[in-house]
Protein backbone atom coordinates (compact mmCIF):
# COMPACT_ATOMS: atom_id res chain seq x y z
CA UNK A 1 0.00 0.00 0.00
CA UNK A 2 1.46 2.96 -1.03
CA UNK A 3 -1.03 6.07 -1.62
CA UNK A 4 -3.75 7.42 -0.28
CA UNK A 5 -5.30 9.17 -3.44
CA UNK A 6 -8.56 10.60 -1.90
CA UNK A 7 -10.72 9.73 1.39
CA UNK A 8 -11.76 6.37 1.57
CA UNK A 9 -9.48 5.12 -1.23
CA UNK A 10 -5.66 3.71 -0.75
CA UNK A 11 -3.78 2.72 -3.52
CA UNK A 12 -1.98 -0.55 -3.49
CA UNK A 13 0.15 -2.90 -6.11
CA UNK A 14 -0.25 -6.44 -6.57
CA UNK A 15 2.70 -7.60 -8.69
CA UNK A 16 2.62 -5.48 -11.49
CA UNK A 17 -0.94 -4.24 -11.13
CA UNK A 18 -2.14 -0.97 -9.28
CA UNK A 19 -5.27 -1.52 -7.26
CA UNK A 20 -7.34 1.19 -5.51
CA UNK A 21 -8.90 -0.58 -2.90
CA UNK A 22 -12.68 1.12 -1.73
CA UNK A 23 -12.74 1.52 2.09
CA UNK A 24 -15.16 1.68 4.80
CA UNK A 25 -13.06 1.62 7.86
CA UNK A 26 -9.29 1.59 7.56
CA UNK A 27 -6.77 -0.17 9.60
CA UNK A 28 -3.30 0.64 9.50
CA UNK A 29 -0.83 -2.65 11.20
CA UNK A 30 2.13 -1.46 9.18
CA UNK A 31 4.86 -2.76 11.84
CA UNK A 32 8.33 -1.48 12.65
CA UNK A 33 11.51 -1.77 11.01
CA UNK A 34 15.02 -1.93 12.70
CA UNK A 35 16.84 1.39 13.10
CA UNK A 36 20.67 0.54 11.72
CA UNK A 37 23.30 3.12 13.11
CA UNK A 38 26.36 3.60 10.48
CA UNK A 39 29.75 2.90 12.15
CA UNK A 40 32.89 2.76 9.91
CA UNK A 41 32.90 -0.68 8.10
CA UNK A 42 29.29 -1.66 8.63
CA UNK A 43 28.06 -1.79 4.49
CA UNK A 44 30.23 -4.78 4.55
CA UNK A 45 28.30 -8.01 2.87
CA UNK A 46 28.52 -10.60 6.15
CA UNK A 47 26.79 -7.25 8.73
CA UNK A 48 22.91 -7.16 8.68
CA UNK A 49 20.10 -6.79 11.05
CA UNK A 50 19.57 -9.04 14.46
CA UNK A 51 16.19 -9.44 13.32
CA UNK A 52 18.07 -9.42 9.79
CA UNK A 53 19.82 -12.24 10.51
CA UNK A 54 17.20 -13.94 12.32
CA UNK A 55 15.08 -13.35 9.07
CA UNK A 56 17.34 -14.49 6.30
CA UNK A 57 18.46 -17.81 8.50
CA UNK A 58 14.44 -18.26 8.95
CA UNK A 59 14.56 -17.74 5.17
CA UNK A 60 17.07 -20.58 4.46
CA UNK A 61 20.37 -18.93 5.32
CA UNK A 62 22.44 -21.54 6.87
CA UNK A 63 24.33 -19.97 10.07
CA UNK A 64 25.61 -23.35 10.99
CA UNK A 65 29.03 -23.40 12.39
CA UNK A 66 29.16 -19.89 11.62
CA UNK A 67 30.78 -17.15 14.17
CA UNK A 68 28.37 -14.40 15.10
CA UNK A 69 28.37 -11.17 17.28
CA UNK A 70 24.92 -9.99 18.16
CA UNK A 71 24.88 -6.32 18.67
CA UNK A 72 22.75 -3.10 19.50
CA UNK A 73 19.94 -3.03 21.58
CA UNK A 74 16.55 -4.41 22.95
CA UNK A 75 15.35 -7.62 23.96
CA UNK A 76 15.64 -9.05 20.24
CA UNK A 77 19.40 -9.14 20.91
CA UNK A 78 18.80 -12.76 23.12
CA UNK A 79 16.21 -13.70 20.96
CA UNK A 80 17.63 -13.64 17.84
CA UNK A 81 21.12 -15.19 19.90
CA UNK A 82 18.81 -17.82 20.92
CA UNK A 83 16.85 -18.37 17.64
CA UNK A 84 20.78 -18.32 15.46
CA UNK A 85 22.47 -20.95 18.31
CA UNK A 86 19.27 -23.28 17.93
CA UNK A 87 20.46 -22.88 14.11
CA UNK A 88 23.88 -24.13 14.61
CA UNK A 89 25.33 -20.67 14.80
CA UNK A 90 28.23 -19.82 17.26
CA UNK A 91 27.48 -16.94 18.84
CA UNK A 92 30.98 -15.46 20.49
CA UNK A 93 29.20 -12.05 22.01
CA UNK A 94 25.90 -10.60 22.53
CA UNK A 95 26.66 -6.41 22.96
CA UNK A 96 23.74 -4.81 24.51
CA UNK A 97 24.51 -0.51 24.35
CA UNK A 98 22.32 0.18 27.17
CA UNK A 99 24.42 -0.12 30.78
CA UNK A 100 23.33 -3.34 32.78
CA UNK A 101 21.60 -0.89 35.54
CA UNK A 102 18.75 -0.01 32.77
CA UNK A 103 18.44 -4.31 32.51
CA UNK A 104 18.39 -4.90 35.97
CA UNK A 105 15.95 -2.09 36.12
CA UNK A 106 14.27 -3.26 33.34
CA UNK A 107 14.11 -6.44 34.89
CA UNK A 108 12.71 -5.47 38.12
CA UNK A 109 9.59 -3.99 36.18
CA UNK A 110 8.71 -7.25 34.41
CA UNK A 111 8.20 -9.01 37.49
CA UNK A 112 4.41 -8.08 36.58
CA UNK A 113 4.86 -9.84 33.63
CA UNK A 114 6.78 -13.22 34.64
CA UNK A 115 5.92 -14.85 31.38
CA UNK A 116 8.41 -12.15 29.65
CA UNK A 117 10.89 -12.37 32.38
CA UNK A 118 10.87 -16.20 31.70
CA UNK A 119 11.19 -15.75 28.23
CA UNK A 120 14.29 -13.83 28.33
CA UNK A 121 15.76 -16.16 31.25
CA UNK A 122 15.27 -19.14 28.72
CA UNK A 123 16.68 -17.42 25.89
CA UNK A 124 19.66 -16.27 27.77
CA UNK A 125 20.51 -19.64 28.90
CA UNK A 126 20.13 -21.02 25.66
CA UNK A 127 23.02 -19.10 24.21
CA UNK A 128 26.62 -19.46 26.25
CA UNK A 129 28.53 -16.56 24.63
CA UNK A 130 29.47 -13.49 26.96
CA UNK A 131 26.86 -10.92 27.31
CA UNK A 132 28.41 -7.13 27.22
CA UNK A 133 26.59 -3.94 28.63
CA UNK A 134 27.40 -0.44 27.49
CA UNK A 135 28.96 -2.11 24.55
CA UNK A 136 28.58 -2.12 20.79
CA UNK A 137 30.83 -2.31 17.32
CA UNK A 138 33.32 0.49 16.19
CA UNK A 139 34.36 -0.74 13.62
CA UNK A 140 33.92 -3.37 10.77
CA UNK A 141 37.00 -4.92 8.57
CA UNK A 142 37.36 -7.47 6.10
CA UNK A 143 38.35 -7.58 2.38
CA UNK A 144 34.90 -7.73 0.65
CA UNK A 145 33.08 -9.24 3.77
CA UNK A 146 33.10 -9.17 7.19
CA UNK A 147 36.00 -10.65 8.74
CA UNK A 148 36.69 -8.82 12.30
CA UNK A 149 34.50 -6.66 14.19
CA UNK A 150 36.62 -4.05 17.05
CA UNK A 151 33.49 -3.44 19.93
CA UNK A 152 33.73 -1.62 23.02
CA UNK A 153 32.49 -0.74 26.28
CA UNK A 154 33.93 1.98 29.01
CA UNK A 155 36.65 0.24 29.80
CA UNK A 156 38.04 -1.61 26.91
CA UNK A 157 38.14 -2.29 23.39
CA UNK A 158 38.87 -5.21 21.54
CA UNK A 159 38.21 -7.12 18.45
CA UNK A 160 36.77 -10.89 17.09
CA UNK A 161 36.72 -12.87 14.23
CA UNK A 162 33.05 -13.36 12.73
CA UNK A 163 31.35 -14.20 9.92
CA UNK A 164 27.97 -12.15 10.82
CA UNK A 165 27.77 -9.16 12.78
CA UNK A 166 23.58 -8.92 13.58
CA UNK A 167 23.47 -5.47 14.86
CA UNK A 168 20.02 -3.51 15.15
CA UNK A 169 19.27 -0.57 17.72
CA UNK A 170 15.68 -1.61 18.47
CA UNK A 171 12.68 -0.54 16.40
CA UNK A 172 11.06 2.23 14.44
CA UNK A 173 7.53 1.97 13.65
CA UNK A 174 6.18 2.39 10.08
CA UNK A 175 4.80 5.84 10.22
CA UNK A 176 4.57 6.60 6.93
CA UNK A 177 1.51 5.38 5.78
CA UNK A 178 -0.52 7.06 8.82
CA UNK A 179 1.27 10.19 8.21
CA UNK A 180 0.33 10.04 4.57
CA UNK A 181 -2.90 10.11 5.22
CA UNK A 182 -2.83 12.65 7.68
CA UNK A 183 -3.51 11.03 10.90
CA UNK A 184 -1.89 12.96 13.89
CA UNK A 185 1.79 11.69 14.98
CA UNK A 186 2.91 11.92 18.71
CA UNK A 187 5.98 11.30 19.45
CA UNK A 188 6.69 9.19 16.90
CA UNK A 189 3.65 7.52 17.19
CA UNK A 190 0.93 7.50 15.66
CA UNK A 191 -1.76 8.75 18.22
CA UNK A 192 -4.80 6.60 18.88
CA UNK A 193 -7.75 6.58 21.53
CA UNK A 194 -8.54 3.59 23.22
CA UNK A 195 -10.65 1.95 20.47
CA UNK A 196 -7.19 2.56 18.03
CA UNK A 197 -8.91 5.34 16.30
CA UNK A 198 -6.24 7.27 14.96
CA UNK A 199 -7.20 11.40 13.95
CA UNK A 200 -8.78 10.59 10.75
CA UNK A 201 -12.37 9.43 10.77
CA UNK A 202 -12.91 5.56 9.84
CA UNK A 203 -8.89 4.83 9.81
CA UNK A 204 -7.68 2.84 13.12
CA UNK A 205 -4.09 1.92 13.93
CA UNK A 206 -2.62 -1.32 15.84
CA UNK A 207 0.65 -2.45 16.28
CA UNK A 208 3.92 -1.42 16.51
CA UNK A 209 3.16 1.85 15.08
CA UNK A 210 1.15 2.96 18.23
CA UNK A 211 4.50 2.06 20.31
CA UNK A 212 7.03 -0.93 20.56
CA UNK A 213 5.26 -3.57 22.73
CA UNK A 214 5.60 -7.00 21.20
CA UNK A 215 3.96 -9.32 19.92
CA UNK A 216 0.94 -9.82 22.66
CA UNK A 217 0.30 -5.98 23.05
CA UNK A 218 0.01 -6.15 19.31
CA UNK A 219 -2.78 -9.03 19.23
CA UNK A 220 -4.70 -7.21 21.81
CA UNK A 221 -5.00 -3.70 19.86
CA UNK A 222 -5.67 -5.87 16.25
CA UNK A 223 -8.83 -7.25 18.24
CA UNK A 224 -9.28 -4.09 19.81
CA UNK A 225 -9.27 -2.31 16.27
CA UNK A 226 -11.08 -4.89 14.25
CA UNK A 227 -14.03 -4.88 16.55
CA UNK A 228 -14.24 -1.45 17.02
CA UNK A 229 -14.54 -1.10 13.02
CA UNK A 230 -16.73 -3.78 13.15
CA UNK A 231 -18.88 -1.35 15.51
CA UNK A 232 -18.90 -3.39 18.47
CA UNK A 233 -17.17 -1.33 20.88
CA UNK A 234 -18.35 -3.20 24.01
CA UNK A 235 -16.99 -5.95 23.08
CA UNK A 236 -13.97 -3.98 21.96
CA UNK A 237 -13.84 -2.53 25.61
CA UNK A 238 -13.21 -5.67 27.27
CA UNK A 239 -10.01 -5.69 25.95
CA UNK A 240 -9.07 -2.15 26.44
CA UNK A 241 -8.18 -2.94 30.20
CA UNK A 242 -5.76 -5.94 28.94
CA UNK A 243 -4.06 -3.47 26.45
CA UNK A 244 -3.75 -0.50 29.46
CA UNK A 245 -1.39 -2.92 31.23
CA UNK A 246 0.87 -3.74 28.63
CA UNK A 247 1.60 0.20 28.43
CA UNK A 248 3.65 -0.34 31.27
CA UNK A 249 5.81 -2.78 29.17
CA UNK A 250 6.35 -0.49 26.30
CA UNK A 251 7.13 2.39 28.52
CA UNK A 252 9.92 0.14 30.74
CA UNK A 253 11.22 -0.95 26.84
CA UNK A 254 11.60 3.01 25.74
CA UNK A 255 12.86 4.28 29.48
CA UNK A 256 15.46 0.84 29.46
CA UNK A 257 16.78 0.72 25.96
CA UNK A 258 17.40 4.37 25.39
CA UNK A 259 20.38 5.10 22.88
CA UNK A 260 23.69 6.26 24.80
CA UNK A 261 24.69 9.60 23.09
CA UNK A 262 28.15 8.46 22.75
CA UNK A 263 26.29 6.57 19.77
CA UNK A 264 26.20 9.71 18.27
CA UNK A 265 30.00 9.46 17.67
CA UNK A 266 30.30 6.04 16.27
CA UNK A 267 30.04 7.36 12.09
CA UNK A 268 33.50 9.12 11.51
CA UNK A 269 33.57 11.86 8.10
CA UNK A 270 34.12 8.65 5.50
CA UNK A 271 31.11 6.47 6.97
CA UNK A 272 28.36 5.38 4.63
CA UNK A 273 25.17 6.84 6.28
CA UNK A 274 22.97 6.76 3.39
CA UNK A 275 23.49 3.05 1.70
CA UNK A 276 21.30 3.41 -1.57
CA UNK A 277 23.38 6.95 -3.15
CA UNK A 278 26.52 6.09 -0.59
CA UNK A 279 26.38 9.44 0.56
CA UNK A 280 28.69 9.67 4.36
CA UNK A 281 28.73 11.14 7.10
CA UNK A 282 31.18 14.02 6.32
CA UNK A 283 29.26 15.64 3.07
CA UNK A 284 25.94 15.30 5.59
CA UNK A 285 26.56 17.03 8.67
CA UNK A 286 27.46 20.34 6.79
CA UNK A 287 23.87 20.60 6.87
CA UNK A 288 21.32 21.83 9.38
CA UNK A 289 18.22 19.68 8.25
CA UNK A 290 17.09 16.57 6.38
CA UNK A 291 15.39 18.70 3.41
CA UNK A 292 18.36 20.48 3.12
CA UNK A 293 21.09 17.78 3.02
CA UNK A 294 18.24 15.51 1.02
CA UNK A 295 18.40 17.99 -2.47
CA UNK A 296 22.06 18.69 -1.92
CA UNK A 297 23.34 15.21 -1.15
CA UNK A 298 20.50 12.70 -2.55
CA UNK A 299 20.58 11.51 0.66
CA UNK A 300 17.01 9.42 1.29
CA UNK A 301 16.31 9.97 -2.49
CA UNK A 302 17.25 6.20 -3.53
CA UNK A 303 14.90 3.20 -3.20
CA UNK A 304 14.72 2.76 0.04
CA UNK A 305 12.97 6.57 0.58
CA UNK A 306 15.27 7.01 3.58
CA UNK A 307 13.66 4.22 5.68
CA UNK A 308 17.49 3.67 6.20
CA UNK A 309 19.36 6.48 6.68
CA UNK A 310 16.35 8.64 7.75
CA UNK A 311 15.79 7.42 11.03
CA UNK A 312 19.75 7.43 11.81
CA UNK A 313 19.97 10.87 10.50
CA UNK A 314 17.36 11.54 13.18
CA UNK A 315 19.29 9.93 15.55
CA UNK A 316 22.72 11.25 14.78
CA UNK A 317 21.73 14.82 14.01
CA UNK A 318 18.53 15.55 15.76
CA UNK A 319 16.69 16.25 12.30
CA UNK A 320 12.83 16.11 12.51
CA UNK A 321 12.79 13.69 8.91
CA UNK A 322 9.07 14.67 7.91
CA UNK A 323 6.83 15.16 4.77
CA UNK A 324 6.19 11.82 3.50
CA UNK A 325 5.02 12.37 -0.07
CA UNK A 326 3.63 9.55 -2.21
CA UNK A 327 4.35 6.83 -2.66
CA UNK A 328 4.69 5.58 0.70
CA UNK A 329 6.43 2.58 -0.16
CA UNK A 330 8.77 2.37 -3.46
CA UNK A 331 6.86 1.41 -6.57
CA UNK A 332 6.85 0.50 -10.23
CA UNK A 333 6.79 3.84 -12.00
CA UNK A 334 3.93 2.47 -13.85
CA UNK A 335 1.64 2.11 -10.86
CA UNK A 336 1.97 6.05 -10.23
CA UNK A 337 0.96 6.76 -14.04
CA UNK A 338 -1.73 4.27 -14.51
CA UNK A 339 -5.21 4.96 -13.87
CA UNK A 340 -6.63 2.16 -11.81
CA UNK A 341 -7.17 -1.36 -13.19
CA UNK A 342 -8.85 -2.87 -10.22
CA UNK A 343 -11.60 -1.57 -7.93
CA UNK A 344 -12.14 -3.85 -4.50
CA UNK A 345 -14.40 -3.45 -1.85
CA UNK A 346 -12.47 -3.90 1.37
CA UNK A 347 -12.86 -3.41 4.74
CA UNK A 348 -9.15 -3.60 6.21
CA UNK A 349 -6.02 -3.30 4.88
CA UNK A 350 -2.00 -2.91 6.02
CA UNK B 1 13.77 -31.99 13.59
CA UNK B 2 15.09 -30.50 10.45
CA UNK B 3 12.24 -31.12 7.48
CA UNK B 4 13.57 -33.83 5.09
CA UNK B 5 15.09 -31.27 2.63
CA UNK B 6 13.42 -31.09 -1.09
CA UNK B 7 15.86 -29.52 -3.11
CA UNK B 8 14.98 -26.50 -5.69
CA UNK B 9 17.57 -26.15 -8.27
CA UNK B 10 18.02 -22.22 -9.82
CA UNK B 11 20.79 -20.31 -11.14
CA UNK B 12 22.74 -17.55 -9.58
CA UNK B 13 24.60 -15.54 -12.48
CA UNK B 14 24.68 -18.60 -14.32
CA UNK B 15 26.21 -21.39 -12.11
CA UNK B 16 23.75 -23.42 -10.66
CA UNK B 17 22.65 -23.43 -7.19
CA UNK B 18 20.73 -25.97 -4.82
CA UNK B 19 18.88 -24.83 -2.10
CA UNK B 20 15.96 -26.28 0.21
CA UNK B 21 12.14 -25.95 -0.59
CA UNK B 22 11.20 -22.65 0.73
CA UNK B 23 14.63 -20.61 0.61
CA UNK B 24 14.91 -16.97 0.02
CA UNK B 25 16.20 -15.86 -3.44
CA UNK B 26 18.38 -13.42 -1.03
CA UNK B 27 19.69 -16.67 0.97
CA UNK B 28 20.42 -18.50 -2.14
CA UNK B 29 22.27 -15.58 -3.63
CA UNK B 30 24.83 -15.47 -0.56
CA UNK B 31 24.68 -19.29 -0.38
CA UNK B 32 26.09 -18.49 -4.18
CA UNK B 33 28.89 -16.70 -2.69
CA UNK B 34 27.96 -13.60 -4.64
CA UNK B 35 27.01 -10.18 -3.08
CA UNK B 36 23.71 -9.21 -4.60
CA UNK B 37 24.72 -5.60 -5.56
CA UNK B 38 26.91 -3.01 -6.09
CA UNK B 39 26.52 0.91 -4.61
CA UNK B 40 26.63 3.50 -6.77
CA UNK B 41 30.60 3.66 -5.82
CA UNK B 42 31.17 0.31 -6.29
CA UNK B 43 31.21 -1.38 -2.56
CA UNK B 44 29.84 -4.98 -2.70
CA UNK B 45 26.72 -5.20 -0.65
CA UNK B 46 24.34 -7.78 0.83
CA UNK B 47 21.20 -8.04 2.09
CA UNK B 48 20.78 -6.00 5.54
CA UNK B 49 17.16 -5.84 6.46
CA UNK B 50 15.49 -9.34 5.80
CA UNK B 51 12.31 -7.71 5.55
CA UNK B 52 11.60 -5.52 2.58
CA UNK B 53 12.59 -2.40 3.57
CA UNK B 54 16.28 -1.73 2.78
CA UNK B 55 16.81 -2.35 -1.07
CA UNK B 56 20.27 -3.90 -0.64
CA UNK B 57 18.73 -7.03 -1.56
CA UNK B 58 18.00 -6.32 -4.88
CA UNK B 59 18.56 -8.75 -7.88
CA UNK B 60 16.99 -9.13 -11.26
CA UNK B 61 14.73 -12.23 -11.60
CA UNK B 62 14.07 -14.26 -15.01
CA UNK B 63 14.66 -10.68 -16.43
CA UNK B 64 12.91 -8.21 -13.85
CA UNK B 65 14.99 -6.29 -12.22
CA UNK B 66 15.06 -4.50 -9.04
CA UNK B 67 13.53 -7.79 -7.37
CA UNK B 68 13.79 -7.72 -3.42
CA UNK B 69 15.14 -11.07 -2.70
CA UNK B 70 14.72 -11.63 0.78
CA UNK B 71 10.67 -11.28 0.19
CA UNK B 72 10.67 -13.94 -2.51
CA UNK B 73 10.97 -17.64 -2.47
CA UNK B 74 13.45 -19.53 -4.92
CA UNK B 75 11.12 -21.46 -7.69
CA UNK B 76 12.85 -24.29 -9.68
CA UNK B 77 14.38 -23.10 -12.69
CA UNK B 78 14.84 -19.14 -11.72
CA UNK B 79 17.09 -17.42 -13.29
CA UNK B 80 18.51 -14.65 -10.76
CA UNK B 81 21.51 -12.17 -11.77
CA UNK B 82 22.86 -9.85 -9.24
CA UNK B 83 25.30 -6.35 -9.52
C1 LIG C 1 13.44 -11.64 15.04
C2 LIG C 1 12.31 -11.10 15.87
C3 LIG C 1 12.00 -11.76 17.07
C4 LIG C 1 10.96 -11.29 17.86
N1 LIG C 1 10.69 -11.95 19.03
C5 LIG C 1 9.67 -11.51 19.79
C6 LIG C 1 9.35 -12.20 21.00
O1 LIG C 1 9.99 -13.18 21.36
N2 LIG C 1 8.32 -11.72 21.76
C7 LIG C 1 7.58 -10.62 21.38
O2 LIG C 1 6.66 -10.21 22.10
N3 LIG C 1 7.89 -9.95 20.25
C8 LIG C 1 8.89 -10.36 19.43
N4 LIG C 1 9.19 -9.68 18.28
C9 LIG C 1 8.39 -8.50 17.93
C10 LIG C 1 7.11 -8.88 17.25
O3 LIG C 1 7.43 -9.54 16.05
C11 LIG C 1 6.33 -7.62 16.95
O4 LIG C 1 6.05 -6.97 18.16
C12 LIG C 1 5.00 -7.91 16.26
O5 LIG C 1 5.19 -8.67 15.10
C13 LIG C 1 4.34 -6.60 15.89
O6 LIG C 1 3.17 -6.83 15.15
P1 LIG C 1 2.62 -5.77 14.13
O7 LIG C 1 1.35 -6.33 13.61
O8 LIG C 1 2.60 -4.43 14.76
O9 LIG C 1 3.70 -5.66 12.96
P2 LIG C 1 4.34 -6.78 11.97
O10 LIG C 1 4.13 -8.15 12.52
O11 LIG C 1 5.71 -6.31 11.72
O12 LIG C 1 3.46 -6.63 10.68
C14 LIG C 1 3.47 -5.47 9.85
C15 LIG C 1 3.14 -5.89 8.42
O13 LIG C 1 2.79 -4.76 7.64
C16 LIG C 1 3.40 -4.86 6.38
N5 LIG C 1 3.51 -3.51 5.82
C17 LIG C 1 4.25 -2.45 6.26
N6 LIG C 1 4.07 -1.37 5.49
C18 LIG C 1 3.20 -1.74 4.51
C19 LIG C 1 2.63 -1.05 3.41
N7 LIG C 1 2.90 0.23 3.15
N8 LIG C 1 1.80 -1.74 2.60
C20 LIG C 1 1.50 -3.07 2.85
N9 LIG C 1 2.01 -3.76 3.89
C21 LIG C 1 2.85 -3.09 4.71
C22 LIG C 1 4.73 -5.52 6.66
O14 LIG C 1 5.23 -6.12 5.49
C23 LIG C 1 4.33 -6.54 7.72
O15 LIG C 1 3.92 -7.74 7.14
C24 LIG C 1 10.22 -10.13 17.47
C25 LIG C 1 10.53 -9.49 16.28
C26 LIG C 1 11.56 -9.95 15.48
C27 LIG C 1 11.88 -9.21 14.20
S1 LIG D 1 17.32 -7.29 2.77
FE1 LIG D 1 16.43 -5.36 3.06
S2 LIG D 1 14.95 -5.34 1.47
FE2 LIG D 1 15.72 -7.34 1.34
Amino acid sequence: MFDHPSAGVVAAEKGNERLELRYGKLILATGARELFLPFPGWTLPGICGAGGLDAMARGGLPVSGKRVVVAGTGPLLLAVAAHVAARGAKVVAICEQAPLRSLIQFAGRMLGQPAKLAQGIRYRWAVRAPMYFGCWPVEARGDGALEKVTLRTRLRRWTVTCDFLACGFHLVPNTELAQLIGCRIEDGLVAVDEMQRTSVENVLCAGEPTGIGGVEMAVIEGQIAGLAAAGALNEAGKFVPRRRKMLGFVRALREAFVLDPELRRLASDATIVCRCEDVVYGDLRRYSGWRDAKLQTRCGMGPCQGRICGAAAEFLFGWCVEGVRPPAFPVLVASLATASTVSEEVQEGS
Amino acid sequence: MREEMRPVLLTVNGRSVEVAEGTTVAAAVLISGAPTRRSVSGEARAPLCGMGICFECRVAIDGRPHQRSCQIVCAAGMDVRTL
